[in-house]
């Protein structure tokens, strides 16, 4: 489903970010990225979604090689990829309500699709009575829950978090990654990037470990060495 | 429902919601639109002044007292078609001549006396001629009324006398426009900086969420529709607000000004450039506004 082959990234003039990587990831994984900061797994990630081009190699996400993909390509590549982040990337100037139908809204879904739908996810993760409330308005681990309500709404094949737990206590570290599992047993890939340690010997999941732009491990029932 | 009706929607939440960001846009759009309006009201008062001094300037061709009327008026005939640059050619017979000068100095006894004392007409026939103000063009029409064929018909030219005038209310005329098309320039490249500059603070504020719209797949004109849109609406409120000012303005200050310059009516000119004014103001309000809302986001999506 998405593989990387050779692919080196340098941002001018001379720093390598990754060298060489080569990985392939199937339909319904559940794949973690652990490095230190700064190892790369941030701009892996930005490569799959088409924000950077590597300097050489390619990256495929369903066949489509997206160092080659156009815009309206790329779109429809990313409506597939639903993405957490550690800053959740909130609309900030719409309320809960409208950053989850924002998606529906961006895939051309009816307003009725949109009015069941939304409220529904909301719902599920907990934010069914703040629907009216601003990002602002939220404490930071309802702000990741919008985030992830965010990111399942249009079911997408692929969710990408990257460092989702960073900025969260325990408890709703442990929430968001019981939620990452979930959305995996329904048959989704999920790549999750961390450098947290407990949750990933805690996943039991395969791992790719890189270190200064290089996989130095790639295992199943990995765990965190660094 | 609609994209377009999408973007129309989020575009009026948005304003509705950045209510300090929307009225101090509207507020520099209102204050940019005024700046040109009155340029262009400051152009129709100069033109009137041009146009004014211009009227005032003409040379005038004395023909010999036995030509005929109808010589005089062939001759008319032949100069208005030299050039497209003369703008009039009027004739005035000897009878005429006598009736305006009797009637300039009627207060004046000295003159009355002066022309009993001549007994007859001393007035010869003449043709006034006017031309756009370039004195080589009065100095050209001199020279053909002066030599060849009109020459035998004609007694004199004033173009000498009037030389003088001529060319210091030509270069007054010629400086007058030369100030108000560099003043034009400047204060409309200022105004689209100010514009620009403007609704890129608007824009600013939604930096992030420009990146993060094109995160999760949304077209370039789903994210830049409602910013295009706000600035349409940003500049149509500030084009209402302008047309009232204007027209309380023209309404105030149309009786005033034609104290100071008789014959020239602010509101007259208003009215009959109407179309030209609204054409400004909503090409400088929502078309400014659209554009530069469309290039400042242009700028975020290739980022």
């Amino acid at each position: 489903m998405i593989k990387f082959v050779n692919v080196t990234k340098i941002y001018e003039p001379d720093t390598t970010v990754l060298e060489n990587i080569s990985f392939e990831i199937k339909q319904g994984e559940f794949v973690s990225f652990v490095g230190k900061s700064g190892a790369g797994k941030t701009t892996l990630l930005r490569l799959l979604l088409g924000m950077e081009k590597p300097t050489t190699g390619e990256v495929f996400f369903q066949n489509t090689n997206i160092k080659d993909a156009d815009d309206l390509t790329l779109q429809q590549i990313r409506r597939k990829i639903g993405g957490i982040y550690q800053d959740y990337k909130l609309l900030n100037t719409k309320t809960v309500y409208e950053n989850v139908a924002y998606i529906l809204a961006v895939e051309g879904k009816e307003n009725f699709e949109i009015d069941r739908e939304v409220p529904k996810v909301l719902e599920i993760i907990g934010l069914g009575d703040k629907m009216n409330n601003f990002p602002a308005e939220l404490s930071g681990g309802e702000q990741q829950r919008l985030a992830i309500a965010r990111a399942l709404v249009n079911h997408p094949e692929v969710i990408v978090a990257d460092e989702p737990t960073g900025n969260l206590d325990p408890y709703n570290t442990h929430e968001v990654i019981t939620l990452l599992e979930k959305i995996n047993k329904t048959g989704r890939t999920v790549i999750l990037s961390t450098h947290d340690r407990d949750v990933i010997n805690k996943l039991g999941k395969r791992v790719i470990t890189i270190e200064d732009g290089r996989i130095i491990r790639d295992e199943e029932n990995g765990k965190f060495i660094i | 429902m609609s994209n377009f009706s999408r973007v129309l929607n989020f575009a009026l939440t948005d304003f509705a919601r950045n209510k300090g960001v929307s009225i101090a846009t509207i507020f520099v759009l209102v204050v940019t639109i005024s700046l040109v309006s009155g340029l262009f009201f400051f152009r129709g008062f100069t033109n009137y002044l041009i146009f004014g001094l211009q009227d005032k300037m003409d040379i005038t061709a004395y023909f010999k007292d036995e030509v005929t009327e109808e010589e005089i008026l062939a001759v008319k005939d032949e100069i208005t078609g030299l050039s497209a640059d003369i703008k009039d050619v009027q004739y005035i017979s000897k009878e005429k001549a006598l009736e305006d000068f009797e009637e300039k100095h009627k207060d004046n006894d000295v003159y009355t006396k002066a022309l009993q004392e001549v007994g007859a007409n001393p007035f010869l026939p003449s043709l006034s001629i006017k031309t756009s103000g370039d004195p080589e063009q009065y100095e050209e029409i001199s020279n053909i009324l002066q030599s060849g064929q009109y020459s035998q018909l004609i007694d004199s030219v004033d173009f000498t006398q009037k030389k003088d005038t001529i060319e210091k209310v030509y270069e007054i005329t010629k400086n007058v426009n030369l100030f108000g098309y560099i003043l034009s320039a400047i204060l409309i490249i200022i105004a689209v900086l100010v514009v620009y500059n403007t609704t890129k603070l608007a824009v600013d504020t939604s930096k992030d969420e420009i990146g993060t719209m094109k995160l999760v797949g949304a077209s370039n004109w789903f994210i830049r529709g409602p910013f295009v849109v706000q600035g349409a609406i940003f500049g149509i409120i500030a084009f209402v607000i302008c047309i009232i000012l204007s027209t309380a303005t023209v309404y105030l200050l149309s009786p005033k000004l034609g104290l100071i310059m008789p014959g020239f009516s602010l509101a007259d000119y208003f009215i009959s450039n109407l179309w030209v004014v609204i054409l400004i103001q909503l090409g400088f309000g929502a078309g400014l506004g659209m554009l530069t809302s469309y290039f400042v986001v242009k700028k975020y999506l290739k980022n």
